[in-house]
């Protein structure tokens, strides 16, 4: 079990550490932050002297061995734009995220999985065909569009909710629903179908068979095993928490982590966009791992596999 | 209703269609009180589906119609309730494949005292001393240690036993066996067969017992019905069909069995297969593969009839008696020589 977890731990660190290379690398080839810092018609030597105080003048693979080196300390760098540590800067904002991003998954959650299990345990009926074809809808229809219909219908012809802010709860209201819409599809979706699949296996007509109750087949029975595929779409979901908010940040003007990246990489700033990368990328894999180690707890056919 | 009380379960006219397609059509059959009563034919013809159709097992769009009687209740066409009230307690069933019909993902121990806990009220360490001695009776050793492992740490075998140990644990009037030897290597066969005949001798339940294979129904059953293509063709007691088998089918099913006695002969397999159900043959399903099927059998269906030997048979022209009492004596002669 041990072996098990510091093998993840170790992969969890590999893939950090080439997220962390691929944004550093693609930042710095695509785009000269002191052309778009300083503006086009800055004087030549005016540049100059930014690279340099930058560090952009050295070689690409001088200035990448100092930033991990610098990484390892827990120093995240500074950010061109407000001078200030972009952890810091990251940091303020993480809590306007998981404003939005917290109950969202709370939305997903308590809506998808009931509405999917149900829908399975009463397949082809009315209320089945009904969760299929919302759930369709919901994770087919982009973020941007389902937000800007919502503005339209909540906030310009009803005028009942703010179309963008962080000025009260209401305020909240649209961008969660927004992003909350498509993970109740996929869950819904996805809760079916392992539902569906788990209530055709043998040990469910033993079940039967031996003659416990119905709700008792489907509650200890059925949705342990049907839990396996779904903890995999949830720990996503769980690992985008502070990720997942970009395009609906933009859209309602919220003042998140999302629209920070956002305009720090219309801005080149170097120093953000990396440590906002890496704390997404850190996020994702730490739920990854949790995933694992759920799978064995939920799965004891994987317990003893992982421990062999 | 005085021959009724005898009868532990009736069938009357059970019928089965899946989708539209009909599987079962109109099955009587009746089990009486601590009697092993065989069920056999190919796969596909319906042995199965009768008993998970009798206690509501099968999935939702199979359509069941007709009567199940158990000790003159009337359990079919009820409640989802009512089939609980029967499941486990009164009747009890173990499957074919016995490894994917445990949950994996729950204790074995759990699994079996959960069953004692809604049939005979047993909970606690109560319950886990009574689920240690059915684990014991049923042949697990060292159950106490084992009582906390999941399903793939034990053997086919050993899972057939513990689907036992399970099904005893309601104390059932009637143990259904569902091929619950296919799936096993030949010598846990042969164990797990000792144990439905152990458990039959000590508890006094009923048994039917569904099986291909007429080497371990002779072994465990007093009364065997051959079932074709959803239909009885014979019953009778296990001795008159092994030694007088009078539809063609069921003397196929005999000629195709090898035996260890005797002298070497050809096996003789019964030409064809089962027929798909959704295009059964006009008159008789068998007249197809029969050797000895006429014109008639092609256009009519003969009814299962009772002869005057106590057997049922569905034949319009069946295997004479002496032609079979025939090739019993050449046999003995042959083995004289």
């Amino acid at each position: 079990m041990i072996r098990f977890i510091a093998v993840r731990i170790l992969r969890a660190a590999i893939t950090i550490l080439a997220v962390v290379t691929f944004a550093f690398v693609v930042l710095r080839m695509s785009g000269d932050p002191a052309q778009v810092m300083l503006g086009p018609d800055t004087p030549q030597e005016s540049v100059d002297a930014f690279r340099r105080a930058w560090g952009l003048d050295q070689p690409l693979w001088i200035q990448y061995l100092a930033y991990i080196k610098s990484i390892f300390t827990g120093d995240f760098g500074v950010s061109m734009r407000d001078k200030a540590s972009a952890l810091d800067l990251v940091l303020q904002r993480v809590p306007a995220t998981l404003q939005l991003t917290v109950p969202a998954l709370f939305l997903k959650l308590m809506i998808g999985i009931p509405a999917g299990v149900y829908a399975a345990l009463h397949r082809q009926s009315f209320t089945d065909r009904g969760v299929i074809l919302l759930a369709v809808f919901g994770f087919t229809i982009p973020s941007f569009v389902m937000g800007l219909l919502l503005v339209l219908i909540f906030a310009v012809i009803l005028g009942v909710l703010p179309s963008g802010g962080q000025d009260t709860w209401m305020h909240g209201i649209l961008p969660t629903l927004t992003m909350s819409i498509g993970g109740i599809g996929i869950l819904a979706r996805f809760s079916r179908s392992a539902m569906i699949e788990v209530m055709g296996q043998p040990y469910i007509r033993t079940a039967s068979a031996k003659g416990l109750k119905w709700r008792d087949v489907v509650w200890s029975h059925a949705l342990p095993n049907a839990a396996v595929p779904i903890v995999t779409i949830v720990g996503f979901m769980v690992g985008s928490l502070i990720a997942g908010a970009v395009v609906v940040e933009s859209i309602f003007s919220w003042p998140g982590i999302g629209r920070l990246l956002v305009v720090s990489v219309s801005n080149r700033d170097l120093a953000v966009v990396q440590c906002i990368l890496l704390i997404i990328a850190a996020a994702m894999v730490v739920s990854n791992l949790a995933v694992d180690l759920l799978y064995g707890w939920l799965d004891p056919r994987l317990r003893s596999v992982a421990s062999h | 209703m005085g021959a009724a009380s005898s009868n532990l379960v009736e069938l009357r006219d059970l019928k089965v269609a899946f989708d539209g397609v009909q599987v079962l059509h109109g099955i009587n059959l009746d089990v009486r009180r601590g009697e092993a009563l065989g069920l056999v034919g190919e796969s596909g013809c319906g042995k199965s589906v009768t008993w998970l159709a009798a206690l509501g097992l099968l999935p939702g769009k199979a359509s069941v119609t007709g009567s199940v009687r158990l000790q003159g209740h009337e359990i079919s066409g009820g409640t989802r309730e009512s089939f609980e009230r029967v499941r486990g307690g009164r009747i009890a069933m173990i499957f074919q494949d016995p490894s994917s019909s445990l949950n994996p993902v729950l204790r074995i121990g759990r699994q079996i005292t959960e069953a004692l806990a809604i049939h005979r009220g047993l909970k606690g360490e109560a319950g886990k001393a009574e689920a240690l001695r059915l684990l014991d009776m049923v042949g697990i050793p060292d159950p106490r240690r084992r009582f906390d492992l999941y399903p793939h740490e034990f053997s086919g075998g050993q899972c057939q036993r513990l689907m036992i140990a399970m099904a005893l644990a309601g104390e059932p009037d009637l143990l259904v066996a569902d091929e619950p030897t296919t799936a096993l290597d030949a010598t846990i066969q042969a164990q797990i067969l000792d144990l439905l005949i152990q458990l039959r001798a000590e508890t006094g339940m009923a048994t039917v017992f569904i099986s291909h294979d007429l080497g371990a129904v002779s072994q465990v059953c007093e009364r065997v019905c051959v079932m074709y293509a959803g239909r009885i063709v014979e019953e009778g007691t296990t001795a008159q069909l092994f030694s007088e088998p009078r539809h063609p089918y069921t003397r196929g099913l005999f000629d195709a069995i090898p035996r260890i006695d005797g002298p070497r002969q050809r096996l003789i397999p019964i030409p064809g297969t089962v027929p798909n159900p959704k295009h059964l043959p006009e008159g008789c399903a068998f007249s197809p593969r029969c050797s000895r099927a006429v014109e008639a059998c092609r256009s009519e269906r003969p009814p299962l009839l009772s002869l005057s030997d106590g057997r049922q048979l569905a034949c319009t022209r069946p295997v004479p008696a002496e032609e079979r009492a025939g090739t019993k004596s050449k046999v003995a002669e042959e083995m004289l020589q």
